[in-house]
């Protein structure tokens, strides 16, 4: 009385298998629930990160060095760039100093090794005070990095406890449920899912950022793969008046690599596109293979990215302004995450957009 | 006969809410607050199955199931993991310990736990 042990990790989590298991539900909206919708304002903590680390830094920032301390959170004391800027300084100016006394008492040589031996002990200090800081740096590191996993891991459990109640109801397990109580419960369901999305893709980021990102790498057939994603996104994709064509080259090898998450970056890069899409639109997935590697390319006619947005593209948090107009949800993780999965399976991703044109996204995978 | 399932879970909502949705499914659901509270209840009721989560009081979730496969008892009742905890130790030494299969909680809707739960029981 065992069940079959068919599974592997989603997100680092031993699942039961099939297709079904894997994905993240996506439901469709409803005209009369989108209604209810209230556009939220421009999230303001976007707005700071934008402000303070999507501007791009001039060259007086970066020589700005009360300005960079200041941006670490750290005293001018204790902040590598200060102490960097000191020693050099210390460097240039004791070796002048030396330079004369040396010519002034030649015939006095231990008052010059003294000098030196002073000025050594100054610099081992400052030295010691500059490793200290980078320390202190990576130590707020890991513990900003393990704050977001605690903080995630806590908001886990009431998410989870909301889900499954509105379940159960709407279930009509406990009693029949009317229509439209039915529809606000699936508001409460569909927001609380966006939450837990959030949270997983918090969770990921941390396990990024902390090197302990889970790989399971197995010779798995990105088509197919492709072919399941796409089914898996075609009701998203019908309500959203959108239609999704696949197209592979013939004989199309198999590769290695952990279909989980690549299928994760597939859904991610697919989900963009249906999404902005403005009206009726269509989406083209090509898998080909170049070279060594398999090459999947998501095209749409949708908003596009602007010029100047672009360079953002793939940094943390960041959504194109345009994306914000179209659509307001969205953590601005999607690309991070799906850069970093392309990176470590060995490939690359990248995209090419025109505003009001379309974008296209494509990731490249080694075959071996 | 009803089968029985032991739910060894600190949540009180989520033991009442999971309670709610086998009602219709002819199974018979005892609670247990916390790890020794579970220990007991599975020697003295020998559940069909356990759905144990993790982080609990009193005894924590993988000592509860060391013991549980440890004693002849209980050895043969099929335990499931659910929990919110997805670190990949605890996931595999869950599984090393004789867990038959390990769930996050926040991964699955309320009717895919069910059904799963369903599926382990006719087996």
């Amino acid at each position: 009385m065992r069940i079959t042990l068919n599974g592997r990790f989603r997100d680092s989590t031993f699942i039961l298998s099939g297709a079904a298991d894997l994905h993240r539900e996506s439901p469709a909206p409803k005209a009369d629930m989108l209604l209810l919708h209230q556009p939220p304002p421009f999230p303001l903590y976007l707005d700071l990160m934008y402000n303070s680390r999507m501007q791009p830094k001039t060259f007086w920032d970066s020589i700005n060095i009360s300005k960079q301390c200041h941006r670490y959170g750290l005293p001018l004391w204790q902040c590598p760039q200060f102490l960097f800027l000191v020693l050099g300084l210390v460097v240039i100016t004791s070796s002048v100093a030396i330079y004369f006394i040396g010519l002034g008492h030649a015939e006095d040589p231990e008052i010059v090794v003294l000098i030196v031996l002073g000025l050594s002990a100054f610099l081992m200090i400052i030295g010691f005070s500059i490793t200290q800081s980078f320390e202190r740096l990576a130590e707020v590191a890991r513990m900003k990095a393990e704050f977001i996993s605690v903080v995630s891991h806590q908001l886990r459990a009431p998410l989870a406890n909301l889900r499954w109640i509105t379940d159960l109801l709407i279930s009509g397990r406990v009693e029949n449920v009317p229509e439209k109580q039915t529809n606000y419960l699936q508001i409460l369901r569909e927001n609380g899912q966006r939450m837990d999305e959030l949270v997983s893709d918090l969770l990921t980021v941390s396990r990024i950022e902390s090197n302990e990102f889970l790989f399971k790498k197995e010779k798995a057939s990105l088509l197919e793969l492709t072919q399941r994603t796409v089914n898996r996104l075609d009701s998203l994709a019908r309500a959203s008046n959108v239609e999704v064509k696949l197209s592979a080259e013939d004989n199309l090898p198999e590769a290695f690599f952990d279909p989980f998450q690549i299928g994760q970056v597939i859904e991610n890069l697919l989900d963009n596109a249906i999404r902005y899409i403005k009206g009726r639109g269509c989406v083209n997935v090509v898998v080909s293979q170049k070279n060594n590697y398999l090459h999947l390319e998501v095209k749409d006619d949708g908003i596009g990215i602007s010029r100047e947005d672009q360079k953002y593209i793939g940094q943390k948090f960041f959504r194109g302004s345009n994306a914000f107009r179209h659509q307001s949800q969205g953590s601005g993780l999607g690309l991070y995450i799906a850069k970093a999965i392309i990176e470590k399976s060995g490939g690359k991703l990248g995209f090419k957009s025109e505003e009001g044109q379309g974008s296209t996204f494509w990731f490249t995978l080694p075959i071996k | 006969m009803p089968k029985k399932i032991l739910f060894i879970e600190d949540e009180p909502v989520l033991q009442k809410t999971f309670g709610d949705a086998l009602a219709p499914e002819d199974c018979e659901v005892v609670a247990a607050i916390d790890g020794e509270t579970g220990l007991r209840l599975a020697q003295s009721e020998k559940p069909d199955l356990i759905l144990l989560d993790l982080i609990l009081p009193r005894l924590h979730g993988l000592e509860v199931l060391k013991k549980l496969k440890e004693a002849e008892a209980t050895r043969q009742i099929p335990v499931i993991i659910l929990t919110n905890l997805e670190d990949v130790k605890n996931i595999e030494t869950a599984l090393e310990l004789g867990a038959t299969t390990y769930l996050v909680k926040a991964n699955y809707s309320l009717n895919e736990i069910v059904d799963k739960v369903k599926k382990a029981l006719s087996n």
